[in-house]
């Protein structure tokens, strides 16, 4: 474990105050807060260090240049990639699959194909995959969680078959907090003849990743989750898989020969990161899960199962309230809903008491309407959230509640 | 039917945003009440987190609105919007300076370009229709 209450101190925003009163930040699964050594490193770079890389040959662009791709290696090596060819940095995880859908999708998926994701897809996983469907005339196939949010392996195995090209899956769900069983679904996926990408938004941000022992082929994340900068993300996807997908756009840091007539592309990375590439971010990045691994991901785990338990708890005395997700594995997110409160009346209410989470469909309506709701309050869950967070909400709770019912 | 000033009046008493709020939810039960019939797509203002709906009637030269939302504060706040901008002429709507007054009632908040809180579509919604009606 860590000393989170010394940890807090890495968060400059975490001491502000709102109304003279400090806010309890539970909307990480939005977006971390970041800590200092990302922030300094980043104006450091800017103040410092800062060149356009592979380009130059002064001393400032070789630099930047080292920097650039020693971020790669960070990312790869969080994620136990086995090379940092395999890292191609994008503006965040949305892009990252929109890459593989108008790349990947383009030339591999064809009429009669299937693409399969599960029902608990945000829109970043599943409108890329209906377009690329609707342009190539493949079918987008949806398979069934439980009534509590679980992966059931049955309900993924029937919609498994020898059309299926691509299983595209969340390793954690950011509305339910469910937490899929990656390995099982890419060996189930591989052995039907179906390629795997993981959207590892929200895991990465809480649990170790190893694509590796995963052996998924795509995985996206994005930077400003885990504690980054916002703008950057990375696609990892397998080398041998990547060389034969086409180039995603088109420009400067692509290209192998220009002619007027022809040009060559770049080899993987660089063929997917055309123009200047958000390398200060990447930096950025790097730096934000180096921070990460510092602490320890065992010791974020531990922490988070800490919370999660204590949440669960309290949430369960609050009158009316009904937890949406309640999956036996699952992570720091917490949906609820409180009967006969809308939840934006319910935000309002934890907004004047200083509690900041999210409400509305979370960019996940599919699901969110599958739970039998339009719209939801979110809780959740970063590093530096401690008890007396969980315990402000409780009482905002209780306050709103009261509040509804009294008016 | 109360006026502004009226409401400008009691809004000065309140201590604290729960009074205050208590009595938004009060404006918004006494709110005028929408035809069930409205509630459907085709009435429903765009860019709220809650459902909105917004019904224009266009009689005499002045314009009327009725409105309605699922959620109890927001129904409140499109209590007070109406009584800012029914039985208006379109060109006295589009003189309305609606931020000023919700400044002055201390409810400025729920004006924000926020995507969540759609109180700013609603009220650029009823600018279109005063737009379209007038001559």
């Amino acid at each position: 474990m860590y000393d989170v209450y010394q940890i807090r101190k890495d968060f400059p925003i975490l001491a502000e105050k709102v109304n003279g009163k400090s806010v309890a930040f539970l909307d990480s699964a939005a977006s971390a807060q970041k800590p200092t050594v990302v922030l300094d490193k980043m104006y450091e770079v800017y103040t410092n260090a800062y060149a356009n890389p592979h380009r130059g040959s002064y001393f400032f662009a070789e630099q930047i240049t080292r920097e650039f791709e020693n971020a790669r290696c960070v990312v790869q090596k969080f994620i136990n990639a086995e090379s940092a060819k395999e890292i191609v940095f994008t503006r965040n995880a949305t892009e990252s699959i929109n890459l593989v859908a108008a790349t990947w999708g383009a030339k591999y998926l064809h009429a009669g194909d299937e693409v399969l994701i599960s029902e608990a897809e945000h829109h970043a996983n599943l409108v890329p995959w209906q377009h690329i469907c609707e342009v190539t005339g493949a079918k987008l196939k949806v398979f069934a969680v439980s009534d509590e949010g679980d992966f059931v392996e049955e309900n993924f195995i029937k919609k498994l078959n020898d059309k299926t090209k691509l299983v595209a899956v969340t390793a954690m769900s950011n509305v339910l907090g469910t937490i899929f069983p990656i390995k099982q679904i890419t060996q189930k996926a591989h052995d039907a003849g179906a390629l795997v990408l993981v959207d590892a938004c929200q895991f990465a941000a809480h649990y170790p990743v190893d694509v590796q022992k995963w052996n998924c082929d795509f995985l996206a994340f994005s930077g400003h989750k885990a504690y980054g900068p916002t703008g950057i993300g990375a696609l990892y996807g397998k080398a041998e898989i990547l060389r034969e997908m086409p180039p995603y756009q088109f420009g400067g840091d692509m290209i192998d020969n220009v002619t007027f007539d022809k040009t060559t592309f770049a080899d993987i990375p660089a063929r997917f990161e055309a123009g200047t590439a958000a390398f200060v971010q990447a930096i950025g990045m790097a730096e934000g899960l180096k921070y990460m691994e510092n602490i320890g991901l065992d010791n974020l785990v531990s922490h988070e199962n800490e919370l999660t338990a204590y949440t669960l708890n309290l949430l369960e005395q609050v009158p009316n309230l009904q937890i949406v997700g309640m999956a036996k594995n699952r992570g720091g997110v917490f949906s609820f809903d409180v009967k006969g409160i809308h939840p934006q009346d319910l935000a309002f209410v934890l907004n004047k008491e200083n509690v900041a989470v999210r409400t509305g469909h979370h960019c996940a309506q599919p699901i969110v309407n599958r739970m039998g709701y339009t719209s939801l309050a979110r809780a959740s869950f970063g590093l530096y959230t401690v008890k007396e967070d969980i315990d402000a909400l409780f009482a905002a709770l209780i306050k709103a509640e009261k509040f509804f019912r009294e008016n | 039917m109360m006026n502004l000033q009226e409401l400008t009046e009691n809004f000065a008493f309140f201590d604290g945003w729960e009074e205050k709020y208590q009595y938004v939810i009060d404006l918004g039960r006494q709110l005028e009440p929408l035809d069930e019939r409205f509630k459907t797509e085709e009435w429903k203002v765009k860019g709220c987190q809650s459902q909105v709906w917004l019904v224009p009637n266009f009689d005499g030269g002045l314009l009327h609105f009725c409105g309605d939302s699922d959620a109890i504060l927001v129904k409140g706040i499109i209590a007070i919007v109406l009584l800012i901008y029914n039985n208006k002429t379109p060109q006295e709507i589009k003189t309305v300076d609606v931020m000023k007054i919700f400044a002055t009632l201390g409810l400025e908040e729920n004006l924000t370009p926020s995507r969540r809180n759609g109180m700013m579509s609603m009220v650029a919604k009823i600018r279109e229709y005063a737009d379209a009606y007038e001559d």
